[in-house]
């Protein structure tokens, strides 16, 4: 669909970009995914952490891990990809959700507790 | 409708006789006047004999270069509309005081408010925007198409899916009467049960499909497909502006998408984010549409900068002072556009800490924007200077844009803001920027760059009439609002007790008129300028001693845009070309490999539409029906397999010939 074959990237492009995937690195992904996935999984079941928002924060973290396992392995990113390109809007993205996260549940807590009758103050009127 | 209501409730939902405004004279006669005009219109189409021609070369065209000038199309017709909203509004607050209850009921006032914000920022702005990036980025960057030509197509028939379902709602049901951003609870199912806000965000949401891909499209296109040589700091002004725009574009319109979606399914399936019952906070929907509404003013002001940055070298025939300072502001802007959207909502009870932060990033993020007033300041500085049409837009841009700029920092400290929220001093002042910033930059675009879409310059004289009936009309429209936002007046009122008042709204009535006479004048210069075109042709493609790539070719350009693919050695890469004697290309060439037309995108668009009005209607098995039908087209289209064609060597070799020939006899 392209017309441009003949067109380069900005002088970078001999590589098209990912790193290259072989059966290898599929499988040293697929393991490590499993893995991933199988210990929270286990945590959950077990219950291995008393409180259970200790055991929310690992598995959160482990999703995080679970993450970047993904985009190396299967996504094949890595600081050189498609010229650095893929690894500034990385970069990128990941500001933006932190900002719009980290920013609306500081905005909201705010609000919440100075604008939102609880339920309890409406209770205890008079 | 029918004999038996449970079959007619099921195939036309709420749609009944009752939903056209047989009752309100100034629509019916608005719609007659319409549907005669449409009619003319379309029997004159017929009678020309230009549905193939519109067909084959327009509507299903996939060169990016058609595709911008629709997108102009569209949001130069949409402007019409959204205008006659307006100077409908400025009338009636001119009028309606004391016993005068003026010519619009609240009911459709409401409505008018409405549907005139939700018009210009969507299908005025937006369009003009996307449409002046889609002709001008492939051009200036010496690609031949966008990255996804296809795509291409689609987001503008998307774009205009969503127009159409709007303009529908003004003579089938009616549009929300929300304000433009439709907050909760007020848009919410109990205070609206109509179809009002459902048309508002079908509209939006199909727009949206369109907004987004193009974004993404053209992304792609400035970071893959520059030519060979141009770095990022050697890529044009505009070009990075639009780079900057789609980037803002992607990262803020699925925040959109998201919190509509959400209004939708607690009108639609009585969910309560939105309700305050249940847990639902409206709060949250003021809070994320924002964190996409204050992305998206940078979305329509940046390539609005680009274009001044392009008017300002050309015509003070100089490089353009600051390049790097200006890109780094740039995308500085980008960034911290996403720090500040709570301004918008200072007074909604976030407490001191939170409001500081957000007034404080408010004010920092005028310290890159001044920086380029100044770059633009210092490169006419000194300059040889010639006052075309282009050039004095943007230097009225450079004045007003100040002092609206001025008054937002005003807005953007929290107390002051206490005293201005919701008045008439903020509606002043963002009319201010996004008319004296946006609208501004879009008409020296559309001069700046006409001769090269249709090889024939635009007819100066007419273009200046615009220019002062705007410019004048602009200060008499708005000052007095700022005026009237001083002294407390609030926004959205159709009718004032106070007759004190009234003078300030005569005289911004009469701005509105002003302006009415300014966009009479930019089309009688559209007609003038092709009745005289022979007189305006451009023969050598560059018209106004330009300094980027676009100039180079001839004007219109032809389908493949460069017959070979420019090498680029520095900034302002076709007045270097011209500095070292620059020899175009003649012998030699091969064919080009091009993509094909395809209506796929037209009939998406058109499901789309009707995928829509079943939504907002309520038409259940007409939406699944033409939900599958989008679905079978879309897969279909898949297996199309003859996307591609050359353009033969000869026929290359044939329309440079030609070019060769004109520029011999004419330069």
């Amino acid at each position: 669909m392209s017309a441009h074959t003949e067109h380069h990237d900005d002088g970078h492009g001999h590589d098209d970009g990912a790193s290259h995937s072989t059966l290898k690195g599929y499988m040293t992904g697929f393991v490590l995914a499993a893995i991933l996935t199988a210990i929270p999984f286990w945590l959950v079941m077990t219950g291995q952490f008393e409180k259970s928002s200790t055991t929310a924060a690992v598995v959160l973290g482990l999703a995080a891990v679970q993450m970047i396992v993904h985009m190396i392995y299967f996504l094949h990113m890595d600081a050189k990809s498609q010229g650095g390109w893929n690894m500034l809007a990385l970069i990128f993205t990941l500001v933006m959700v932190v900002i719009t996260l980290s920013g609306s549940i500081w905005v909201m807590y705010h609000l919440d507790h100075n604008m939102m009758p609880s339920m309890m103050d409406v209770k205890s009127l008079p | 409708m029918s004999d038996s209501p449970d079959l007619a409730k099921l195939i036309f939902g709420r749609l009944t006789w009752d939903a056209i405004p047989f009752h309100e004279p100034i629509l019916l006669w608005t719609f007659v006047a319409v549907a005669a005009g449409g009619i003319a219109l379309l029997a004159a189409l017929t009678y020309f004999r230009l549905w193939g021609y519109l067909w084959r070369e327009w509507f299903t065209s996939i060169d990016h270069k058609k595709i911008g000038v629709m997108y102009m199309v569209l949001g130069l017709v949409m402007l019409l509309r959204g205008f006659s909203d307006a100077i409908m509004m400025r009338m009636q607050q001119a009028v309606a005081f004391g016993h005068v209850q003026g010519f619009l009921p609240p009911h459709h006032y409401d409505q008018i408010f409405t549907a005139h914000g939700v018009i210009m920022i969507f299908f005025v702005a937006m369009p003009l925007v996307t449409g002046l990036m889609n002709f001008v980025v492939p051009l200036q960057i010496g690609a031949r198409d966008v990255s996804f030509p296809f795509l291409n197509n689609f987001s503008f028939w998307m774009t205009s899916a969503g127009a159409a379902l709007i303009m529908m709602s003004l003579f089938v049901g009616e549009f929300a009467r929300t304000g433009w951003l439709a907050y909760p609870p007020l848009s919410g199912i109990a205070q609206s049960p109509d179809v009002g806000v459902d048309y508002y965000i079908w509209g939006l949401q199909i727009a949206g499909v369109g907004t987004l891909l193009s974004g993404i499209n053209l992304l792609v296109t400035i970071i893959k497909m520059r030519a060979p040589g141009m770095t990022m700091m050697r890529m044009p002004v505009f070009t990075w502006t639009a780079l900057c725009t789609n980037v803002l574009i992607v990262a803020a319109f699925p925040v959109l998408t998201a919190v509509l979606g959400l209004l939708a399914l607690d009108r639609y399936a009585g969910t309560n984010f939105f309700t305050t019952t249940l847990g639902g906070d409206a709060m949250m929907y003021v809070n994320l549409i924002w964190i996409w509404g204050h992305p998206e003013v940078y979305i329509l002001i940046l390539p609005a900068f680009g274009i001044y940055s392009e008017v300002v070298a050309t015509f003070s025939r100089k490089r353009l002072f600051g390049y790097t300072s200006m890109v780094y502001a740039t995308v500085v802007i980008t960034v911290l556009s996403y720090l500040v959207w709570l301004h918008h909502f200072f007074t909604m009870g976030s407490g001191a800490s939170v409001n500081s932060f957000f007034g404080i990033t408010t004010m920092i993020i005028s310290i890159p924007t001044g920086a380029k007033i100044f770059n633009w300041l210092f490169t006419m500085y000194r300059g040889r200077i010639t006052f075309e049409v282009p050039m004095l837009w943007t230097v009225a841009f450079m004045v007003t844009f100040t002092i609206g700029g001025m008054t937002g920092v005003m807005l953007a400290v929290p107390p002051a803001d206490f005293a201005l929220h919701n008045s008439l001093f903020l509606i002043a002042h963002f009319h201010n920027v996004i008319i004296g910033g946006v609208l501004f930059g879009l008409f020296a675009g559309i001069n700046y760059w006409f001769p090269k879409a249709f090889g024939f310059r635009l007819d100066p004289f007419w273009g200046k009439v615009s220019f002062w009936f705007w410019v004048v009309g602009f200060y008499f429209a708005f000052m007095p609002l700022y005026v009237l936002g001083l002294m407390g007046v609030t926004r959205r009122l159709n009718h004032f007790e106070d007759p004190s008042l009234q003078i300030w709204f005569q005289i911004a009535a009469f701005g509105a008129l002003l302006i009415a006479l300014g966009i009479g004048a930019m089309l009688i210069q559209f007609y003038v300028s092709f009745r005289h075109r022979e007189a305006l042709r451009d023969h050598t493609g560059d018209p106004w001693g330009g300094r980027t790539l676009e100039w180079s070719t001839s004007s219109p350009p032809p389908a493949y845009n460069f017959a070979f693919t420019p090498r680029v050695h520095n900034r302002d890469a076709w007045w270097q070309m011209k500095q070292h004697n620059y020899e175009r290309p003649t012998a030699d060439f091969i064919a080009i490999h091009m993509p094909k037309n395809t209506g796929a995108g037209v009939i998406l668009g058109g499901i789309s539409t009707v995928l829509g009005f079943a939504m907002i209607w309520h038409m259940w098995p007409l939406a699944v029906l033409s939900f599958i039908a989008l679905l079978a087209v879309a897969i279909g289209h898949t297996f199309n397999y003859q996307r591609d064609y050359h353009i033969p060597a000869d026929e290359v070799s044939r329309v440079e010939a030609a070019r060769s020939e004109l520029l011999a006899n004419h330069v």
